[in-house]
């Protein structure tokens, strides 16, 4: 055997199963925001680092004689990712389609990710908005990813509407607090397992997107966490690397947790097995 | 008797451009566009709060309180 040959994984342990949204599938599980990175420059480097194939933007009023927006396509087309717009600062299903349709005719993708806000503190999706929103467009031939609380009959209806991706959030935009309803996350995996769900919003720490990956979903979408992150570009890969452990960890299935120990070292052959402790070959010397 | 010069006219019409208050003389939509300089940029639009694609612009005419957004891409989550 040559000995520079590098060490392979053995063929018998699987590669990890792709992942598809609207049967396009992703080369990664991560998807990452673009905002609140401390540069563009840093931005480009924490994308590229993250292995993220979707990236996440937005759209926002342009200046007069401006090409602010121009400049920043120029940079993220760039990084060869799919984009994927959102709605956010949406109030309303009306303004959530309208900002819909304008991405789809900036970015001529049919994706949006629709986020329609219920409150300002909270940034809590409206449940309401949402799904009457999620109805009209995929009427209008849009692939939506929907920005959800984590219930299950609204994610019921999503689907019903025509939804093919979930998008629960961990916690609210920017906590940082991770899983905070790991159960409800749970509930819905078992009852959809042919939807892909996508974590968004929430997580702070790679391990809580590892707990997300280890229990069955899918993907997440990430932005806070990375780019407020002391550095984001090691937070990035960070972030990869506890994605492919959690998602490798899910398929090569976790053990169950029990409420009694269990030993593992075996206990036939365990010397000593057949004295009694209370017995007479216990006694002090 | 109609007046035949009323269509050549220019008027200024009062209206809103992403929440600002702006007096133009465009009659559409397309006009408002090359007007405020964004002609050769990368922008989608809304009147009133409905979309108005590209290549209905010209053919959108501008009133009195309309309320006009122009958006492009920018950062987000």
């Amino acid at each position: 055997m040559n000995q520079t040959e590098p060490i392979r994984p053995s063929p018998r342990v699987p590669a990890p199963q792709p992942l598809a949204f609207y049967g396009e599938t992703v080369a990664s599980r991560l998807l990452l925001g673009t905002a609140l990175y401390p540069s563009p420059h840093v931005m480009s480097e924490a994308v590229r680092a993250s292995g993220a194939g979707i990236v996440t933007v937005s759209l926002r009023r342009e200046q007069a004689r401006g090409r602010t927006g121009q400049r920043f396509l120029d940079l993220i087309r760039a990084l060869s990712v799919r984009l994927l717009p959102n709605t956010a600062g949406c109030r309303t299903a009306r303004e959530a389609v309208t900002t819909a349709e304008m991405a789809r005719e900036l970015l001529d993708t049919d994706w949006i990710k629709l986020e329609v806000i219920a409150n300002d503190d909270t940034l809590q999706p409206d449940v309401f908005g949402l799904a009457e929103a999620a109805e009209e467009l995929v009427k209008r031939g849009f692939k939506v990813f929907p920005y959800m609380t984590e219930d299950l009959s609204l994610a019921d209806r999503l689907i019903a509407a025509g939804c093919r991706v979930l998008m629960p959030w961990g916690s609210p935009i920017g906590t940082g607090r991770g899983l905070a309803n790991p159960q409800a996350l749970k509930t819905l995996r078992a009852y959809h397992p042919d939807v892909p769900i996508v974590i968004d919003a929430g997580i702070g720490a790679p391990s809580h997107a590892a707990q997300a990956l280890e229990m069955g979903c899918d993907a997440v979408l990430l932005n806070t966490a990375v780019a407020r992150a002391q550095d984001p570009v090691r937070m990035a890969a960070a972030f990869a690397a506890a994605i492919e452990a959690g998602r490798s960890a899910y398929e090569a299935g976790l053990i169950q947790p029990s409420d009694r120990a269990q030993p593992s070292t075996p206990v036939a052959g365990t010397p000593f097995f057949d004295l009694d402790p209370k017995g007479p070959g216990s006694e002090p010397l | 008797m109609t007046d035949i010069h009323s269509s050549t006219v220019e008027r200024v019409r009062e209206i809103t451009v992403n929440g600002r208050t702006s007096r133009t003389a465009a009659p559409t939509l397309g006009d408002l566009i090359v007007e405020q300089g964004f002609g050769d940029g990368r922008v989608a639009t809304a009147v009133n709060g409905e979309f108005v694609a590209e290549r209905a612009r010209g053919a959108t005419e501008l009133r009195d309180g309309d309320s006009v957004e122009i958006l492009s891409i920018r950062q987000g989550g």
